[in-house]
């Protein structure tokens, strides 16, 4: 569906209003990049490599999935796989974005980095591209500001520490995922999928290398994605899942 | 692959998946079955790490100060508390069990 170009009567005072809205996101969202950055460099990465995560993949799930299979114990090749089959969700935002934005295409190679959970949940729900544009570009920029600021602390903090396991950090990666997956347990059907594959990997954990159960649960996603029958619209984060809610 | 590898290719082609994304033609991946899948994928796969995460070590199923933090942060979701009061109040619960039974 292709935005409308013409701009409401209230234009600048519903601008001011999505800005504002936007940039508390972006706020609110960058301060746990503390939590990446303390957590990456537990898992063993250098602050260099902890930094360009969050320059360069800049996808909070991802890149607590690449450092979570890191520190449990998987091969550097599943962090990436697991990571990379996150990102793929990134891609079904985008395919919702390009007509909303309708932007072009150089244009497009530099906002691609912006499209994240965050910034499709403030630009999908507007009713004209103006305000499309504002929501994913004013969301996009402050979040990828405070993340990777918050990251660069996060990482020089927990660098000095010492064993991270003292401080229960290896804990608070657990407690990560789950809050990144919170939003989406409201749904039936994800709620099977969650169970089935906590079942899968916790079963695959005592014969696999470490990093195979999580890949495998995927096929779970698979599966049920496959046989299912509901048609129903990509499920994008609400404002509220990305707000000071969580 | 090395951990620069992974730093590399994870960080690369999770830019060309929202890239992907963007630029192609909307009928190439516009199916209901990629869209389903695309929808269960974080969910199979974060439920997957959380399980992993908390229970899991040294190739074998571990209840320890992990299942605590982790108790903790379902309490703290269920009050709508703030992303980094879940996970930092995972930590302290599983640093202090750690800290009083050594």
């Amino acid at each position: 569906m292709a935005l409308s170009d013409a701009l409401p009567q209230a234009w600048p005072e519903e601008r001011r209003r999505i800005v504002r809205d936007s940039i508390a996101v972006g706020v609110a969202t960058g301060t746990y990049g503390v939590s990446f950055g303390a957590v990456s460099v537990a898992a063993g990465l250098s602050v260099l490599q902890t930094c360009l995560l969050s320059l360069v993949m800049f996808t909070g799930a991802s890149q607590f999935a690449l450092v979570g299979v890191l520190a449990a114990g998987g091969t550097p090749a599943a962090g990436a796989a697991t990571a990379l089959l996150l990102g793929t969700r990134n891609t079904l935002y985008g395919l919702r974005l390009a007509p909303l934005l309708g932007w072009t295409r150089w244009r497009k190679a530099t906002v691609a980095q912006l499209v994240i959970d965050e910034s499709t949940a403030m630009s999908v729900t507007r009713d004209h591209r103006a305000a499309a544009r504002i929501g994913f570009l004013t969301t996009g920029v402050a979040v990828f500001a405070g993340w990777n600021a918050a990251t660069a602390v996060g990482a020089l903090v927990g660098n000095t520490i010492g064993d991270p396991r003292t401080y229960g950090l290896d804990a608070a990666v657990g407690a990560a995922f789950l809050a990144l997956l919170w939003p989406r347990l409201r749904d039936r059907r994800n709620q099977l999928v969650a169970v089935g594959a906590v079942a899968v990997a916790l079963g695959l954990v005592p014969v696999t290398a470490a990093g195979v159960p999580v890949l495998a649960a995927g096929g779970v996603a698979l599966l049920a994605g496959v046989l299912s029958r509901r048609q129903d619209p990509t499920e994008v984060p609400s404002p509220d899942d990305v707000g000071g809610g969580r | 692959m090395t951990l620069w590898g992974a730093v590399i290719v994870g960080s690369l082609g999770c830019y060309l998946l929202k890239l992907a994304g963007v630029s192609v033609p909307s009928r190439v991946l516009d199916h209901p079955v990629i869209e389903r899948v695309a929808d269960l994928i974080p969910v199979a796969l974060l439920a997957a790490l959380v399980a992993v995460q908390v229970f899991a070590g040294q190739g074998r199923l571990e209840l320890d100060a992990r299942a605590a933090g982790l108790a903790f942060a379902v309490v703290a979701l269920l009050f709508r508390a703030p992303f980094l009061v879940v996970v930092f109040g995972a930590a302290v619960v599983a640093g202090l069990l750690r800290l009083w039974w050594g």
